[in-house]
């Protein structure tokens, strides 16, 4: 079957966002006094899987293995049924 | 000696590290990202460039080639091994040093030269530097900012290799700029030895990196 996977990868919590902050200072030059941004990275694909749960423990370990560095990053695999 | 350079899409120092081997009689050569034997080098050096575009993060996607498998081989064999600049990404990404180089704290490419200090000589590459000495190589990077939550460690194990001197460009923990594996063999600094291994460069602070590994 195939399902539709969406991993979404943040910092860990305390981790500086270079990127966060040069966005924050952007938005307050227009005047919007904006706190605690955040960026976070979204990436989706499909896969072939048995089972959600399946689906789910396969992109876990896409994850460990490529997406994402332990070492700085959070992730959440969210998985759907189909292609779209 | 014979000095295995690896190359990646994307990889853009090659032929300077190519050069600086050369200066110090050290034979290279190029290897390409799907070589999985290089059991024939006596030492490997990944230099600087921007290995599959730095896309997902600096380095990620050169860790997963099979030429990784080549140069974890050469560590086990207790085989000096130095990544350089994107180098350095690619060996913490692999996890043959600990800690990781992400984004600069200002989110901007810095390219200067900086003054750092050598802060071990047990590994091969700084084996002909004094412990303390300053010496004054380029950087240039975005993704430079040393980050490590185990940083006592990294200290006591005497695993901290380079580290800015006076100021910190880049925003990494205790201006750390250049780490080494628990033997000291693999060694990744984000500083370019090979853009000073000459003094018409501005610089040949750089070379002993070079001749430290053919004294080795």
């Amino acid at each position: 079957m195939k399902y539709r996977a969406e991993v979404t990868i943040g910092l860990k919590k305390g981790m500086l966002n270079p990127e966060a902050s040069t966005i924050q200072r952007a938005l307050a030059l227009l005047e919007y006094p904006v706190e605690d941004t955040k960026t976070l990275e979204i990436i989706k694909f499909s896969l072939e899987a048995n089972n959600p749960e399946e689906a789910r423990e396969e992109v876990d370990q896409m994850c460990q293995r490529l997406l994402c560095n332990p070492i700085i990053h959070d992730y959440q695999i969210n998985i759907k049924p189909g292609d779209g | 000696m014979k000095v295995g350079i690896i190359r990646f899409p994307g990889s853009n120092c090659d032929r300077d590290v190519f050069h600086a081997l050369e200066l110090v009689g050290c034979e290279g050569e190029y290897i390409w990202w799907s070589q999985r034997d290089l059991s024939k080098f006596d030492a490997l050096v990944i230099p600087g460039g921007f290995s599959y575009g730095d896309y997902l993060r600096a380095g990620a996607i050169a860790a997963i080639t099979p030429v990784i498998d080549g140069i974890k081989e050469a560590v086990k064999e207790d085989k000096p091994v130095l990544g350089i600049c994107n180098g350095a990404q690619i060996l913490a990404e692999v996890g043959l040093v600990p800690g990781v180089f992400t984004l600069n704290e200002k989110a901007q490419f810095i390219c200067q030269w900086e003054e750092m200090e050598v802060k071990t000589t047990r590994t091969p590459f700084t084996s002909l530097y004094k412990k303390g000495e300053t010496i004054k190589m380029p950087i240039a990077h975005a993704e430079g900012r040393y980050y490590n939550p185990q940083i006592e460690d990294l200290k006591d194990q005497d695993q901290v290799v380079l580290s800015f001197v006076g100021k910190n460009p880049n925003g990494s923990i205790e201006a750390i700029t250049g780490v080494c594996d628990l033997e000291g063999r693999v060694c990744a600094v984000m500083p370019h030895p090979e853009r000073a291994s000459e003094s018409i460069l501005g610089s040949d602070d750089g070379l002993k990196f070079f001749k430290g590994l053919v004294n080795y």
